[in-house]
C-alpha cells in the first residue's frame, strides 16, 4: 500500500532558475517515503530469511525433543533449560516453535505453489483463448470464490480425515480463483501488446506466442501476489490447525499450539500460547511486506 | 465526391504484380474502415498509403498482414491467395513468408525479455531449421546497421532507431515478398528517421523485396515510393505516381493534407477552413 506522498514543497521552480540548479531539483515527497519504506521492507526480508532457516535446521537445532512430556515441569517459566519454558504437557516450547515452523511453512508452500499452478494455467487458458472457454472458466472460479475456503477446507478434511495433505489440497481450491482473476487481466493487457501481433506476423502459433512470450512477462506479477497469498495461507491453516482439523495431534505446528496453549491461558499461564501467536503474525506481516513490495516492483518496472 | 475513384484502378491489374489488393471491405458497426480499397504493387516496387488518422490506412494494413480479416475482397501475392483462412503450420509459415510487418512503435512491437539474438534465432529456427543460425544472424544485423555488440542486447538498452533496425531485421529474416511499414519511422526523431529511410532504400535495392509504407507524414512518402494512394474515410480518393500526385494533387483532400504540413508561410486557418468546406461538401454529397 503506498502511503499517498506528503504535500510536496512549494516547488522553487517559480523564479527561473540557472541550468545547474535547475537540474538538482528533485521531488522530496516521494523520495522520502521510500527511504521510510525500505527499512520494514529490509527488516521483513531478513525475518522471511530466518525463518526459512531456521525451519530448515530445526532438527539440529532444537534444544529438546519437541514431543517429550515431563509433565512435572508443565508451565515452567522462561529458564536456562527452557528458553521459553514449557507448555501444559511440560514440552519445551522454543523447540516445538522451531520444529513446527516446517509444517507451518510447508503447509502454505503446498498451498501457494498448488494455487498459482491451477490459478495461473486456468487463467492464461481463459484470457489467451477468449470466448466460450473465459465464460466458462470465469463463471467456475467466480462459484469457488463464492464458497468460504475455510468452510471447503473443513468440508474436505471432514471426508478425507487427519493430515497436511487434505487442507492444503482445499485451500489450494479456494485460493486459485484469486491467481486465475489476476492472471487472466493480465493476460488480456498482455495479448494486446503489438509484439504479440509481431510474432503472429511472423508466424508463430498462438499456443507458442502464449508459453513463451506471455506467460514470463506476466509470471513476475503473478508470482509477487502468489507471496503476499503464502501469508493468508498461513493464517488459514493455523486456523484449521487451531480448530483441531489440520496437522495430527502430535505433530508441532504454531496453530496447534495456540490450540494446546489456549487451557493454559485460562490458567493464567499464556507463553505457551501467545508466542506461537507472534510467530504467525510475524511470519505473516514479514511475507506481505516482502510481496507487496515485489508486487510494486515488478508493476512499476513493466508500466 | 467527384467520381476520382474509377481513376484508381491505376495499372491493370497484370499476373506479375507482386501484391495485388481487389474491392478489399471491412466495417466496424457502422463505421466502414475501409472501403472498396483495390491497389497493385509491382515486384521491387513501393507503394505508399497515406491519410490522415482514420482513414483506414492501419487497417488495411492490418488485413494484408492477416491480423485483421476482410469482410470482402482479396489479396494476392504473386497471383496466390493471400487470406488469413488456413490454420496449419504450413498455412502460417507460408503467410509468414508473403509478407512481414514493421511496426509503428519499435518500444511496443519487441518482447521486452527476449534479447536481439534470440528474437531472431526463434524466426530463424521456425522457418529454417536446420540451417547456420550465427551466421544468418550476423548477416542480418550487418543488413540493417548494427554491430555484434547489439546482439546481445536487450530492447530497453537499446535506442529507439536500433530497436527498428531490429524489427527490420526480424521481418528480413523471414525473406518476404512484401515487407509492410505501418508508420515505421514516425515514432523516431528526424535525423534518425532520415537514416532508417536511407536504409530501407538499400534493402529494397539488394533484396528486391516490394514496400508498402503506411504513413501519414507526407515527406516520407516523397522520399521512399514510386506510387502513393491517398485514402479519406475508407475510401481512395487519389492514386498515382508519387511526384504527380503530391505535385499537382487533383483531389481537394490531397491537397489539404499537402497544405498542413508546416512550412514558412504556413496558414493554419486557411487549412482550417478548407478542412470545413470538404467536410460540408461531403456532408450535401450523401
Amino acid at each position: 500500500m503506498t502511503a499517498p506522498a506528503p504535500a510536496p514543497a512549494p516547488a522553487p521552480a517559480s523564479t527561473p532558475a540557472p541550468a545547474g540548479a535547475a537540474a538538482l531539483i528533485r521531488r522530496p515527497g516521494l523520495a522520502r517515503v521510500r527511504a521510510k519504506r525500505a527499512p520494514l521492507y529490509v527488516a521483513s526480508l531478513v525475518f522471511v530469511g530466518l525463518v526459512v532457516l531456521l525451519a530448515l535446521l530445526a532438527p539440529w537445532i532444537a534444544p529438546h525433543d519437541p514431543n517429550t512430556a515431563d509433565l512435572g515441569n508443565a508451565l515452567a517459566p522462561p529458564s536456562g533449560e527452557h528458553l521459553l519454558g514449557t507448555d501444559a504437557a511440560g514440552r519445551d516450547t522454543l523447540s516445538r516453535l522451531l520444529v513446527g515452523a516446517r509444517t507451518s511453512l510447508l503447509g502454505p508452500l503446498g498451498v501457494v505453489v498448488l494455487s498459482t499452478l491451477l490459478g495461473a494455467a486456468v487463467g492464461v487458458a481463459a484470457g489467451w483463448r477468449g470466448g466460450w472457454l473465459d465464460s466458462l472458466l470465469s463463471r467456475g472460479s467466480e462459484l469457488t470464490l463464492a464458497f468460504p475456503g475455510l468452510l471447503l477446507a473443513i468440508l474436505i478434511v471432514a471426508v478425507y480425515g487427519e493430515g497436511l495433505m487434505a487442507p492444503v489440497v482445499a485451500l489450494s481450491v479456494a485460493y486459485f480463483p484469486y491467481v486465475s482473476r489476476l492472471t487472466r487481466s493480465l493476460v488480456l493487457a498482455e495479448r494486446e501488446r503489438p509484439y504479440v501481433a509481431a510474432y503472429k506476423v511472423q508466424g508463430h502459433s498462438g499456443l507458442q506466442i502464449c508459453l513463451r512470450h506471455v506467460v514470463p512477462n506476466i509470471a513476475p506479477v503473478v508470482l509477487a501476489q502468489s507471496t503476499v497469498n503464502f501469508g493468508y495461507a498461513l493464517i488459514d491453516l493455523a486456523g484449521l490447525s487451531f480448530l483441531g482439523l489440520g496437522v495430527p495431534a502430535l505433530t508441532p505446528d504454531w496453530g496447534r499450539m495456540v490450540f494446546d496453549g489456549k487451557s493454559a491461558i485460562q490458567s493464567g499461564y499464556p507463553l505457551s500460547a501467545v508466542i506461537p501467536c507472534a510467530a504467525i503474525i510475524l511470519t505473516v506481516v514479514a511475507f506481505n511486506v516482502v510481496g507487496e513490495r515485489w508486487a510494486d516492483k515488478v508493476a512499476g518496472r513493466k508500466r | 465526391m467527384p467520381d476520382r475513384t474509377s481513376a484508381t484502378a491505376a495499372p491493370a491489374a497484370s499476373p506479375e504484380a507482386l501484391l495485388e489488393v481487389t474491392g478489399l471491405c471491412r466495417s466496424f458497426g457502422d463505421v466502414r474502415a475501409v472501403d472498396d480499397v483495390s491497389f497493385v504493387l509491382p515486384p521491387g516496387g513501393s507503394l505508399g498509403i497515406v491519410g490522415e488518422s482514420g482513414s483506414g490506412k492501419t487497417t488495411t494494413a492490418r488485413i494484408i498482414v492477416g491480423l485483421e480479416r476482410a469482410d470482402s475482397g482479396t489479396v494476392r501475392v504473386r497471383g496466390q491467395a493471400h487470406n488469413g483462412t488456413g490454420r496449419g503450420r504450413a498455412a502460417r509459415l507460408a503467410r509468414a513468408r508473403r509478407v512481414q510487418m514493421v511496426f509503428q512503435d519499435p518500444y511496443l512491437s519487441l518482447d521486452p525479455r527476449a534479447p536481439v539474438r534470440a528474437v531472431l534465432a526463434e524466426t530463424l529456427k521456425l522457418h529454417f531449421p536446420g540451417t547456420d543460425h550465427d551466421a544468418r544472424i550476423h548477416e542480418l544485423l550487418d543488413q540493417v546497421g548494427l554491430g555484434a555488440r547489439a546482439a546481445d542486447a536487450r530492447p530497453r538498452e537499446l535506442s529507439g532507431g536500433q530497436r527498428q533496425r531490429v524489427a527490420i531485421a526480424r521481418a528480413l529474416a523471414v525473406r518476404p515478398e512484401v515487407l509492410v511499414l505501418d508508420e515505421a519511422v514516425a515514432a523516431l526523431d528526424v535525423s534518425v528517421q532520415a537514416q532508417i529511410l536511407n536504409l530501407l532504400a538499400d534493402i529494397r535495392e539488394e533484396t528486391a523485396v516490394g514496400y508498402l509504407f503506411i504513413t501519414h507524414d507526407l515527406g516520407v512518402v516523397r522520399c521512399v515510393t514510386d506510387d502513393v494512394i491517398v485514402m479519406r474515410s475508407g475510401r481512395i480518393v487519389e492514386a498515382g505516381r508519387t511526384g504527380e500526385v503530391l505535385g499537382r494533387p487533383a483531389h481537394p483532400y490531397t491537397r489539404l493534407l499537402s497544405a498542413s504540413v508546416p512550412r514558412p508561410g504556413w496558414d493554419p486557418r486557411a487549412i482550417g477552413a478548407a478542412r470545413r468546406a470538404l467536410a460540408e461538401e461531403d456532408a450535401a454529397a450523401s
